[in-house]
């Protein structure tokens, strides 16, 4: 029983990160009818969005301390962050501990902007396109992204960490009355998880009661009439593009603690993403995050010893292996509407 | 000539022209010049450019005939190079046997992923294909292992059977004696042009590979398959099954790219799963669309395209480009090599990425497009009263 809650709970951050990023893409789909290959690469650059904030709030400057010696003999340089001596050693510090959680105010702007000049610039002008040429133009605007982020980082992994209190484990299992040590779960996961929800559950909160997102639900079902009422229903859809972006990119901010972000990070949950749309079904939202919380929770379930050891190598290929099934026995997804996409 | 029209006859020996005389055609500057780093005709490169032009040539039959876009197509270049190196494990080091068992191999794998993705169209059977991959991949990696070696990669020791090896059988990949790395190397005053074996017998099977492609895009079956691109429904609607038909596209784009497999473990006897990743699968979306999806020199000239500029771009060093611009002012040359820089060396897949961009957003047609309309409007130039109707894009063929 242990066991079974640990892998529910292990699967869940990496759920969580499949639902975000999903319900993005299914925003994008159901709102503007783009398939986006370059969402993956918006979760990164959320996650670089993370290790931007750090870098800047770490800069510092070099003062000569006298009083010290370095093995040398030399006096000790000691290195000096701005932010330190601005706002005092404790709250400089405090400051610097938290940059990912600060990252997130930084990340939105950040990321509704890249959103915006991503639709205006390029998307927009494929709408009328076949789907195959809007996957190979966001396809290449994937690389291309990749890449710029590769030439201002480097290719290597930068570890970036949670604040202090959240580098724990909390022990889950005496919670629930198991032995001490049987389910161990950090921290930071749970924060990503319960973040996760705050933000699928403001998205759904947002699109449901309020008149800009009824409109764009209403937008989202016919987009003709709504457009025929004399409501600008596109730029709506750009700003819900913005949104989507913003997701991703809040995604990879928080992300960031969890895996050392690295520039490849966006194309690895992209392809896995895709494959979370469509088992939840194209232009479902709550099919997205269903079946992103599903297969991360199945994946994690997949990696258990005793069901590797039963069918050796399933984790590597569950999730393909379940889209595949529900490709050919149920094209629509489990939660998707009749008739979209079906083909 | 062989069942081709005038036109398609040209093609071919155009092709058959430039593929035999490669070897002087990507040597023009002379060994030692500064220039010389724009020399592509070694044989390894000139290896390359041939076999990703069967790949690009069998994707093409697939997505620029059904308009089918497989995402997953590098898992059949993966079991052909696996199922190559099998044989030379087990035989000989003799390629004949390798490529055939790459080919049936492969084609065999594309009838059961083909089947099954096949049930889907448009955006569907990407995902589908592309998880299929990513499977394949994965397994290769992991549990596949005895027969892949996994991270290690797949290659020939010594202590392996080797039945038809005699005592004085070649070590090397050979094509019945004939070892596939034997270059001659013709002097001619300051250059050096190399002729490699391995390279004309991929060049002889990327020709044959060209005419059968030709032949299937001028044949029913080619017809056929492109009014499945134009309109599925409707054909469905005339009481036709369309999917034996898209199977067979994919079946053969498979063995092609099972063939190119097979040959680049002729070439060297290695095969890693990396080859199977959905990136190489991209690679070979982009040289077909960079070159012209749908026509048929398209395909061999964006593997060309691409696999040239890989090289000579990922060359390029900052010590190069201030030699380029040294006719400028300091601050300026500084400048110029620093706005130059990321595009260059490692920087390749950048430039790359906007140039794919580029092409699908102003040339769908591809650099086969992009020469079309250069032509047009030269000869628009000439007569001015060339009515506009040439000057519209004709499909290239």
């Amino acid at each position: 029983m242990d066991a079974i809650i640990l892998q529910i709970l292990n699967g869940l951050d990496k759920g969580s990160a499949y639902a975000l990023i999903a319900l993005g893409l299914t925003l994008i789909f159901g709102t503007l009818g783009v398939v986006n290959f370059a969402h993956g690469a918006l979760f990164m650059i959320g996650a670089f969005c993370a290790v931007t904030l750090n870098k800047i709030l770490t800069i510092s400057y070099v003062t000569i301390d006298a009083t010290q010696k370095d093995f040398l003999g030399n006096p000790l340089k000691v290195q000096n962050t701005y932010v330190e001596s601005w706002f005092g050693p404790n709250l400089g510090a405090a400051i610097i501990d938290w940059s990912v959680p600060l990252a997130i105010l930084f990340s939105i702007p950040v990321m509704v902007l890249v959103g915006f000049i991503m639709e205006r610039g390029l998307i927009k002008h494929f709408y009328s396109r076949p789907h195959a040429d809007q996957i190979l133009v966001t396809f290449g605007l994937a690389i291309v992204l990749q890449e710029i982020i590769k030439l201002f980082y480097g290719a290597n992994p930068i570890p970036t960490g949670a604040p202090e209190i959240f580098r724990g484990s909390l022990d889950f299992g005496v919670l629930l009355g198991f032995d001490p040590n049987a389910i161990i779960y950090p921290y930071w996961r749970l924060v990503y998880f319960l973040f996760a929800t705050a933000i699928i559950g403001g998205v759904f909160a947002f699109l449901q009661f309020t008149t800009f997102g009824m409109v764009v639900r209403a937008g989202m079902a016919d987009r003709e009439t709504v457009g025929l009422l004399g409501i600008n229903i596109d730029r709506r859809f750009t700003i819900m593009f913005g949104i989507a972006a913003a997701v991703a990119g809040l995604a990879g901010v928080m992300y960031a603690p969890i895996n050392s972000p690295n520039y490849h990070m966006g194309m690895d949950f992209l392809v896995l993403s895709f494959v979370v749309v469509v088992v939840g079904g194209m232009g479902s939202l709550p099919g997205a995050v269903l079946a992103g919380f599903l297969l991360g929770i199945l994946e994690s379930f997949a990696s258990m010893n005793q069901i590797k050891n039963l069918l050796p190598g399933i984790d590597q290929i569950i999730i393909y292996l379940v889209a595949i099934i529900i490709l050919l026995t149920r094209p629509r997804g489990l939660m998707g509407r009749k008739g979209v996409m079906e083909e | 000539m062989l069942g081709l029209t005038k036109r398609d006859t040209i093609l071919l020996l155009v092709v058959a022209a430039l593929t035999l005389f490669a070897p002087f055609i990507l040597n023009p500057f002379p060994e030692g010049s500064a220039m010389a780093q724009f020399n592509a005709g070694y044989p390894d490169l000139m290896q390359r450019f041939v076999i990703f032009g069967i790949f690009a040539v069998g994707f093409n039959i697939l997505f620029g005939l059904t308009g089918y876009l497989s995402f997953g197509h590098a898992a059949f270049l993966g079991v052909g190079s696996y199922s190559a190196v099998w044989m030379f494990k087990l035989l000989s080091m003799n390629v004949l046997p390798a490529i055939i068992l790459a080919v049936i191999v492969s084609g065999l794998f594309a009838v059961i992923i083909g089947y099954v993705s096949l049930r889907r169209s448009g955006i569907y059977f990407s995902i589908l294909t592309l998880a299929f991959a990513q499977m394949s991949f994965a397994l290769a990696y992991s549990v596949l292992t005895p027969i892949t070696n996994g991270e290690t990669g797949l290659q020939v020791y010594t202590d392996d059977p080797q039945y038809l090896m005699g005592p004085d059988s070649p070590t090397v990949t050979n094509l019945f004696g004939l070892e596939m790395r034997a270059t001659y190397t013709l002097d001619l005053g300051p250059w050096s042009f190399d002729f490699n074996a391995g390279y004309y017998m991929c060049a002889l099977i990327m020709l044959i590979a060209v005419y059968l492609s030709i032949r299937i895009f001028r044949s029913p079956f080619g017809l056929m398959l492109k009014a499945v691109k134009s309109n599925q429904q409707r054909m469905n609607f005339t009481g036709l099954n369309t999917r034996p038909y898209t199977l067979a596209a994919f079946v053969i784009s498979g063995m092609y790219a099972g063939l190119a497999g097979g040959l680049m473990a002729s070439m060297d006897p290695l095969a890693g799963a990396e080859r199977m990743q959905w990136t190489a699968s991209g690679e070979v979306v982009l040289m077909t669309i960079l070159g012209g999806a749908g026509t048929l020199i398209g395909p061999i000239l964006g593997a060309g395209f691409i696999k040239y500029f890989e090289n000579i771009f990922s060359k390029i060093n900052d010590t190069v480009l201030h030699q380029w611009f040294a006719f400028m002012p300091d601050g300026l040359e500084d400048f110029m090599v620093f706005l130059v820089h990321p595009f260059i060396g490692k920087g390749w897949h950048l430039t790359l990425g906007i140039l794919f961009m580029l092409v699908v957003i102003f040339l769908p047609g591809g650099l086969v497009e992009g020469g079309q309309r250069i032509a047009a409007w030269v000869r628009g130039r000439k007569s001015a009263k060339a009515d506009t109707a040439t000057s519209k894009t004709e499909p290239a063929e």
